[in-house]
């Protein structure tokens, strides 16, 4: 059966207030703040970007269990922000956990998406023994334009999820998607920044998607929602995903563990998977867990899982890398300041 | 740095891949394909190295060339790998944190890049551990 | 082997200086050591110059014969050889120079230095100077020159006690010093307040702990010691140059805060000089950094790992103390052309051995120079001797 052999997140320590951004733009911050559901969010240190977060999570995800790198088949990363437009981010990740040269590997586009993309194609290869294990990453270092509605989440951070089928602490049941072309959010080649349609990205985008894509599941697997233990939802602010599982039948304290989005913003292709991998951190073996992810652009990818006994078997560390939580926790504050300093806001000459 | 350089040590550099003398059992990272006590008598071998080890010495570098005067302040130092090499390498660590005898472990940063539009360097850079 | 003579010294006066592009600061220290020796530029028979990176600074390579040609000596076609050891580009200058004349092959040979190194921004600077370091595995870490000599100082101190006081101590010594000397490109009394009040550099080491950036040139001329008096009453004789060579990098030194390439060219020159350190009146060290004044007493052997610091407290080696070192100022007053130092030091060495350094004088009849390269991957030393 295809699943999850391990996984692995990474967050940036560096974090800045909601309100401090809208101190800087004469907005009141509380206010905002609130309205979001989002308190603080990440920025990356002036060296990590987003192959140096896609390492480390990766490395987290090795780190918890024994597996050969030259075992790993294909590396799929998916990102909004990969630090070149033409030379791939897998292939760094690749080299630096030891699966180069015998390996297929691309990087992804489709917004937030991205990685949960990744992780179809991952199943699709090792269902078909095409490849043994595989890695789908899902990392983002995004670019919130300043003095824009987004700046206030858009945050950095990653997940990487090795896939294969050889023992996983998580079967991966069933996966389907509903996509269209909705120009709800978008950039631009060679520009720095995202345009979006405000308001427009709710209803039409986001929630036609995410709705879309999840009934699909649940009608073509006859489940409810009260047949899972956690729901893990795309989430841009802490709004929208519970409005969605609100409107799907899911409670709160489904998607509580995999909300992440209130201390550390929107991670964009890793949003998702940095809330499977916080619910992953406390999931029990028989756990069921229901993800939906949602790329502008756009589209959902949706996930039936259930943990296996191996999470808590010798086969897995789930210690031996910090849990989401832990991550959260280790953080430093800085001013807007520092922020536009570390975000390259501060343009400086060559 | 150049391109062909950088790619030459890329392995060594992302992964702490060094070397080691089976004749005498020195150590080498960053590594020596020569060794320096046995020389034409060293068989030399690849050695991955665990990633761990600490502070022998440390500096705060408050002024520096083009390629890092945006890190400023930040901390450098000689560690001192668990196999016993040293090698010199910034430490992610705030500037009052650091002492000698600091434990440190490996993490996966940017090194540097060639310019807006050149080539990015990755590798090795520490962390406390 | 032929006993060796320095004939005539010159040297510019080092600072910063916008109006002397780099071949004309070699011509004009050339041109005052030639006037020193009384001769004429085609009695030269060969030269050396010491220069670590013209290419960078002002763009230009083969320096060697550049300088031969500027100098008017190319349409002699002479023997012209630029060597580079990083700081001590200039001692290397000198050694080869020596042991041209000592083995024979010429008998009239110039050894100079020269470094123009502020045509460029600091930012360049600090990059070329960490050249002197080991660039795959130090520079790209993104350690700098002084970052590096800050983590033997760091160490240093640990181990050793030593305070900041009296590290500073050796940039108040070599400032009072440098007031007595024309050369040098600071001339004003500092105190231990102004160095420990300056700004961090890497850390410990603030500005005041730091050799500058100068521009400068400086030039002997050597001969073998049995014609010498042909050019001059004062010959200095060079009772031996020694060479030696450590890692490239600071972290594969055996022991962080000894330069072992210090202690060996060290025993070597004293060995072939056949004098003892007790002999030595007055030793011209490598002070790039305050801490490599202490390292360099202590590596000479003059006195035991750890103690140099409390000897600069103590006045020991200040200008009227028992062994005075760097009376002329050092490189940090002097200033640090990187490679016309090792040239500059010998240049006082012999005018303080002749009876000639007007308002710095010491009574001395046997000197030493001590020039590193890097964080001591080179050292060279010499030791003279009046005759």
């Amino acid at each position: 059966m295809v699943g999850i052999i391990s996984y692995g997140a990474y967050i940036p320590r560096y974090r800045i207030k909601i309100e401090e951004i809208a101190r800087v733009w004469g907005a009141n911050g509380a206010e905002i703040a609130k309205g979001l559901g989002v308190y603080e969010k990440s920025l990356p240190d002036l060296d990590e970007d987003t192959a140096t977060i896609s390492v480390e999570a990766a490395r987290a995800a090795l780190a918890k269990r024994r597996i050969n790198p030259d075992d790993i088949g294909a590396i799929y990363v998916g990102s909004e922000s990969h630090p070149y437009a033409v030379k791939p981010t897998a292939a760094t990740v690749g080299e630096a956990i030891g699966a180069t040269p015998v390996m297929t590997a691309a990087d992804y586009e489709f917004a937030c998406k991205a990685g949960t993309a990744a992780i179809q194609t991952c199943m699709g290869l090792v269902k078909s023994a095409m490849i043994s294990y595989g890695f789908a990453i899902g990392t983002d270092i995004a670019q919130g334009e300043p003095g824009d509605a987004l700046e206030y989440t858009a945050a950095a951070g990653g997940a990487a999820l090795l896939i294969g089928n050889e023992d996983p602490i998580a079967d991966l049941n069933y996966t389907c998607s509903y996509t269209t072309d909705t120009p709800d959010f978008w950039r631009r080649e060679g520009k720095p920044f995202p345009r979006h349609g405000g308001r427009f990205t709710g209803d039409p985008g986001y929630f036609k998607h995410v709705l879309g894509s999840s009934k699909m599941l649940l009608e073509n697997l006859g489940t409810t929602p009260s047949d899972y233990d956690y729901a893990v939802f795309h989430q841009p602010n802490a709004k929208f995903p519970v409005r969605a599982a609100g409107m799907l039948g899911f409670t709160m304290d489904q998607i509580k563990p995999g909300l992440v989005v209130p201390y550390l913003g929107n991670t964009y292709s890793g949003a998702s998977m940095v809330g499977l991998s916080a619910t992953l951190d406390i999931a029990k073996p028989g756990d069921r867990i229901f993800m939906t992810s949602y790329g502008s652009g756009a589209g959902g990818d949706s996930f039936d899982i259930t943990v296996t006994d191996v999470i808590d078997s010798d086969l897995f560390s789930r210690d031996a890398a910090r849990t989401v939580t832990e991550m959260l926790k280790d953080k430093k504050m800085v001013d807007y300041a520092i922020y536009a300093k570390h975000k390259g806001k501060v343009v400086m000459m060559e | 740095m150049t391109v062909p350089r950088f790619w030459r040590k890329q392995q060594n550099r992302y992964n702490l891949i060094g070397t080691k003398c089976e004749t005498c059992g020195q150590y080498f990272y960053p590594p020596r394909n020569f060794c320096p006590d046995c020389r034409r008598d060293g068989k030399i071998i690849k050695n991955q190295f665990k990633g761990t080890g600490k502070v022998v010495t440390f500096s705060i570098i408050r002024s520096a060339g083009d390629q890092f005067s945006r890190l400023t302040p930040y901390v450098i130092a000689i560690i001192e790998l668990d196999e016993g090499s040293r090698l010199t390498s910034q430490v992610i660590c705030e500037i009052d944190e650091v002492y000698i005898g600091m434990p440190v472990k490996q993490t996966f940063r940017r090194l540097g890049t060639d310019g807006e539009s050149g080539a990015i360097f990755y590798g090795t850079k520490f962390i406390p551990a | 082997m032929r006993e060796v003579a320095v004939i005539g010294v010159g040297c510019t006066k080092f600072g910063e200086n916008w109006d002397t592009s780099f071949r004309n600061l070699f011509v004009e220290a050339g041109a005052l050591a030639l006037d020193d020796a009384n001769l004429s530029g085609e009695q030269i028979e060969e030269m050396f110059v010491g220069n670590m990176s013209a290419g960078r600074f002002v763009e230009q390579e083969h320096v060697g014969a550049l300088i031969a040609d500027y100098a008017g000596l190319a349409t002699d076609n002479i023997p012209s050889t630029r060597v580079e050891a990083a700081c001590a580009s200039g001692g290397l200058a000198f050694r080869q120079a020596f042991t041209t004349v000592a083995s024979g092959m010429a008998d009239i040979v110039v050894a100079a230095g020269v470094e123009k190194m502020t045509d460029v921004g600091t930012e360049v600077t600090t990059d070329v100077l960490a050249a002197a370091a080991d660039r795959e595995w130090e520079g790209i870490a993104g350690v700098t020159f002084p970052g590096l000599y800050a983590m033997i100082a760091t160490l240093y101190m640990d181990r050793y006690g030593l305070t900041r006081e009296q590290l500073a101590q050796v940039a108040v010594k070599n400032h009072a010093n440098g007031v007595k000397n024309p050369n040098a490109q600071f001339r004003k009394a500092i105190t231990i307040d102004t160095v420990i009040n300056s700004t961090l550099v890497a850390d410990p080491l603030r500005l005041f702990d730091c050799s500058p950036v100068t521009d400068g040139a400086a030039a002997v001329i050597l001969a073998p010691m049995e014609r010498a008096r042909e050019f001059t009453d004062a010959p200095v004789r060079v009772l031996a140059s020694s060479q030696a060579s450590s890692t490239i990098a600071l972290h594969d030194r055996k022991d962080i805060c000894t330069l072992d390439a210090t202690v060996a060219a060290g025993n070597r020159v004293f060995e072939m000089a056949k004098v003892e350190r007790k002999d030595i009146d007055f030793v011209e060290v490598h002070d790039c950094f305050t801490i490599a004044e202490l390292c360099a007493i202590e590596d000479l052997g003059f006195c035991k790992k750890g103690e140099a610091g409390k000897l600069t407290e103590e006045g020991v080696t200040a200008f009227d103390g028992s062994l005075p070192i760097n009376p002329s100022g050092g490189l940090k007053a002097c200033g640090h052309p990187v490679g016309a130092t090792g040239v500059k030091q010998v240049y006082e060495t012999v005018k303080q051995l002749r009876g000639d350094a007007k308002g710095r004088q010491l009574d001395a009849e046997i000197g030493m120079t001590h020039n590193v390269g890097g964080t001591g991957a080179t050292v060279v030393c010499n030791i003279l001797r009046r005759v």
